[in-house]
C-alpha cells in the first residue's frame, strides 16, 4: 500500500501517482491522509485501484472514475464521482450538491446526507443514500437508480427521463412529469440487488418507487404550463 | 419590407407589420407555440460590413502581394497547457452536433480542417469515430447537458471547450427534436429514442465562476494538464465574462456574436437575445488588455464570419483567430441551389432553409434520414471546404498585406474605420473619414 500525505504533496502529485497506474498497475492499494476538503482529489482515474481518502475531500473528488473503488472517511464537496464511468465511491458522511452528476456507471454510496440536486442528470449510475436527499434531486435523471432511504426535497424527479427512483421515507414534492408508480416484483428484486450491493440494509418493500410519466417527451403545446 | 412586383403602385407595406411579421402572428394563432428553428439572426445587423481597411500608401508601407509573407498560423492555449494547438490558419471550425449535423456531415468537416490544419470541434452529442479520425485537431465540448461525455474521450481531445452558451441563445440550452433522435444518437445521449431532448442550459454541478474555477482544475487533472482548456460564451455582458473566465483560468475564450448559428432555438431568442459579434470584440479585447492577458489568453471570435475581410477585420479588432459554423456548412453544400425543387416540397426555398430541427434537409447535412445523409460524400464536401477555407486566408492575407502587416495578427484597430456611426462606437474606431469615435474620442 502506498500513502500519500496531502499536507506534504499536492493534489497533482496525487492525481498524476494515481493515473500513471492506468498503464501497468504496480500499486492497487493507495491510501491518503490529511485531504482537507482540498479539491479534485482522485479524479481521472482508469485503473482497478482501492483508494482510501482518511478526512473530507472537497468538489469533484472522484470525478470521472472508471474502475477504481474510492471510500471517503469523512465528507464531500460538491460534485462527488461527477460523470462516474464504473467502479464504487463510497461516501462515509455527508455529501453536498450534486453528487453523482450525470455519472454513466458504476456504483455511488452515501452513507449520511446528500445536498440538493443529487444524482442531477444522471446517466446509467446507481446512487445509494442512506439518508436524506435535497431539493431537485435526480433532476433530468436519464437512467440508472436513486435509492434514497431516508426523505427527499422538493421538486424530487423533475423532467425525469428513465432513472429508476426508490425512496423509503417521505418526498417534500414530485417535480414535473415525475411520479409514483407501482412497486411490482421485479423491482422489489432490483432494489434488493442495489441494497446488497451498497452493503446497506433495508427492506425493500418498505420503498416506494417513482418515475416518469413520460408526458413530457414530446413537446405538446397542452403541457406548456409544466415546462 | 420587400419589393414586390405583384403589389400594385400604391399600396403601401406597414414597415412594424410588415409581411412576415403577418405570418408569423397567423401561425402563432393557429399553432399555439413559438417558432423553433436553425440559422442565425436574420434581421440586419451593424456587421464587418460597416468597416473599411486604409490600406497603406504614402505614410504605411504595403507589402508585396505574392512575394511578402504573411504568417497565418496561430498558437492557441499556451497559458497553461503543456500541449497548446497550433492551427495553420485563424480559420477554426465551430462546434455542431453529431445529431444537428449528419455522420457525413461531421466527417467532411473534420477532412476540411485537417487538409487546411486547422481544428474542428465536436458538439452537444458528444465525440464520433468519424469526427476523431478525420480531425487532426479536434476540440471537445463539455456541455451542460454531458450527452456522451467520457474521459477515454476527454482524454483523446487536443483542447477542451468549457461550453457557457451560444451567441445565438444566451441563457438557452440545446435542443434536438424527436425527429432527430434516431438509434445512435439516443444510445450516444442515453436516451429514449425519438423524445424531443431538451438540453439543460447550465451546467448540472457547478454555478458561478469560483466553482467553474475549480472544475477548469478538475478537467485539467484529469488530462494531467496537457490540453488546453477553452471557455466558450454567448455575447452579452462580454466584458464582465471574458474577465471572469480569465480569472477562472481558461487558456482560450471563445466569444460568439449573436448572428451565431444553432441547430435549433426559439426564434424571438435568435433575433432578440446578445450583441452583435462587432460589439463583443472591443470589450473581449479591453477586458484582456486590462488583464495584461492580451495574446497570452487567446480570443477566438465567432458568429456571422462569411469571408476574408470578416477574419481580417476580427482580428483587426484584436482577436486571434475565429471560428465558422453556418458558412462552413454552406460551403459543404447546406443551402444549395440544386435542390431548390426539394426545399419547396418542404415548405422553404433554396437559401432560405433554417428548418435544421425537423431533420428533412435535402442537402444531407443536418439530417439523420441515411438516404438523405447518403447525398453528401464526405470526401468531396470536405475538399469544397478546404477550398472555401483556403479562400478565407487568402483574402485576409491579401488585406493585411495591403496593410503593411506580415501577420494577420499585426492588423490593429489603426487599421480599421467605419461606415456607421453604429459600427464606429461598436467597434471603437472612428467613422470613415473623421476622428470620431463615437462615445470616446472627438
Ligand atoms: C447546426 C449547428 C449546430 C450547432 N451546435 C452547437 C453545439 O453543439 N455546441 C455549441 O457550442 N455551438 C453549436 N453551434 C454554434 C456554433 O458552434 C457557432 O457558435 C456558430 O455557428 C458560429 O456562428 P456562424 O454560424 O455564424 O459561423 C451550432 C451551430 C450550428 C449552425
Amino acid at each position: 500500500m502506498k500513502t500519500i500525505d496531502l499536507q506534504e504533496h499536492t493534489v497533482r502529485d496525487l492525481n498524476q501517482a494515481l493515473h500513471d497506474q492506468a498503464g501497468e498497475c504496480t500499486i492497487r492499494e493507495w491510501e491518503v491522509l490529511e485531504p482537507k476538503g482540498q479539491h479534485n482529489i482522485a479524479c481521472g482515474l482508469d485503473q482497478s485501484l482501492a483508494v482510501d481518502i482518511k478526512g473530507h475531500a472537497g468538489y469533484f473528488c472522484a470525478g470521472m472514475n472508471k474502475k477504481a473503488h474510492v471510500t471517503i472517511f469523512g465528507n464531500a464537496g460538491q460534485g462527488v464521482a461527477e460523470n462516474m464511468m464504473s467502479g464504487t465511491v463510497r461516501v462515509k458522511g455527508d455529501a453536498s450538491q450534486a453528487a453523482g452528476a450525470t455519472a454513466h456507471g458504476g456504483l455511488l454510496v452515501i452513507e449520511g446526507n446528500a445536498g440538493a440536486r443529487c444524482g442531477i442528470s444522471m446517466k446509467g449510475v446507481d446512487i445509494i443514500v442512506k439518508g436524506n436527499v435535497g431539493h431537485m434531486s435526480c433532476f433530468m435523471g436519464q437512467a440508472g437508480s436513486l435509492v434514497v432511504c431516508g426523505d427527499a426535497g422538493d421538486a424530487l424527479g423533475d423532467s425525469l427521463y428513465e432513472t429508476h427512483i426508490y425512496v423509503k421515507g417521505s418526498v417534500k414534492s414530485l417535480g414535473a412529469d415525475c411520479i409514483e408508480k407501482e412497486m411490482r416484483e421485479e423491482h422489489i428484486e432490483e432494489l434488493t440487488e442495489l441494497l446488497n450491493r451498497a452493503g446497506v440494509e433495508e427492506d425493500p418493500t418498505a420503498f416506494k418507487r417513482y418515475g416518469s410519466a413520460r408526458q413530457l417527451y414530446n413537446f405538446k403545446v397542452d403541457n406548456a404550463s409544466a415546462y | 419590407m420587400s419589393e414586390d412586383i405583384n403589389v400594385k403602385d400604391g399600396l403601401r407595406e406597414s414597415a412594424t407589420f410588415d409581411r412576415t411579421t403577418m405570418t408569423e402572428i397567423r401561425r402563432a394563432a393557429e399553432t399555439g407555440i413559438y417558432d423553433i428553428r436553425g440559422f442565425g439572426a436574420k434581421r440586419k445587423l451593424p456587421h464587418f460590413d460597416d468597416l473599411l481597411f486604409l490600406g497603406a500608401s504614402m505614410s504605411r508601407y504595403p507589402l508585396e502581394g505574392y512575394r511578402e509573407k504573411c504568417n497565418t498560423s496561430v498558437t492557441l492555449g499556451s497559458r497553461f497547457a503543456k500541449k497548446p494547438i497550433v492551427i495553420d490558419i485563424p480559420v477554426t471550425i465551430a462546434g455542431m452536433s453529431f445529431g444537428a449535423l449528419s455522420a457525413n456531415a461531421k466527417e467532411a468537416l473534420g477532412r476540411g480542417a485537417s487538409i487546411m490544419g486547422t481544428s474542428t470541434t465536436t458538439g452537444d452529442g458528444g465525440m464520433t469515430p468519424e469526427e476523431r479520425g478525420q480531425s487532426s485537431k479536434l476540440v471537445y465540448q463539455y456541455l451542460p447537458s454531458r450527452y456522451g461525455m467520457n474521459p477515454d474521450d476527454l482524454r483523446k481531445a487536443d483542447a477542451i471547450e468549457v461550453v457557457l452558451g451560444q451567441g445565438a441563445k444566451p441563457g438557452g440550452g440545446g435542443m434536438l427534436l424527436g425527429q432527430k433522435i434516431t438509434d445512435r444518437v439516443a444510445k450516444m445521449r442515453t436516451l429514449p429514442m425519438g423524445v424531443d431532448q431538451r438540453s439543460a442550459c447550465r451546467h448540472p454541478d457547478w454555478t458561478g465562476p469560483d466553482d467553474l474555477a475549480i472544475k477548469i482544475q478538475e478537467l485539467r487533472e484529469i488530462t494531467d494538464w496537457q490540453v488546453p482548456i477553452y471557455i466558450k460564451v454567448g455575447a452579452t455582458r462580454t466584458y464582465y465574462d471574458v474577465k471572469l473566465a480569465v480569472k477562472a483560468g481558461a487558456d482560450v475564450i471563445v466569444v460568439d456574436g449573436m448572428q451565431g448559428g444553432t441547430a435549433a432555438t426559439q426564434d424571438v431568442f435568435i433575433e432578440h437575445v446578445g450583441i452583435p459579434t462587432l460589439a463583443a470584440i472591443p470589450q473581449a479585447v479591453q477586458a484582456l488588455q486590462e488583464m495584461g492577458m492580451h495574446r497570452k489568453v487567446q480570443l477566438i471570435v465567432s458568429g456571422g464570419i462569411r469571408n476574408g475581410a470578416d477574419v481580417a477585420k476580427c482580428m483587426a479588432l484584436g482577436a486571434d483567430a475565429v471560428a465558422i459554423g453556418t458558412a462552413a456548412l454552406v460551403a459543404l453544400g447546406c443551402n444549395h441551389p440544386k435542390y431548390d425543387e426539394e426545399f419547396k416540397q418542404i415548405g422553404s426555398a433554396a437559401g432560405f432553409y433554417d428548418d435544421y430541427h425537423e431533420g428533412k434537409d435535402p442537402a444531407g447535412i443536418s439530417t439523420q434520414n441515411p438516404d438523405l445523409m447518403k447525398r453528401l460524400d464526405p470526401v468531396e464536401a470536405g475538399r469544397k471546404l478546404a477550398n472555401y477555407l483556403n479562400v478565407l486566408t487568402l483574402e485576409a492575407q491579401t488585406l493585411a498585406r495591403a496593410c503593411g502587416k506580415n501577420d494577420l495578427r499585426n492588423l490593429e484597430p489603426e487599421d480599421l474605420v467605419a461606415l456607421t456611426v453604429e459600427s464606429a462606437a461598436m467597434a471603437r474606431v472612428p467613422l470613415a473619414g473623421t476622428s470620431w469615435v463615437p462615445g470616446q474620442k472627438y
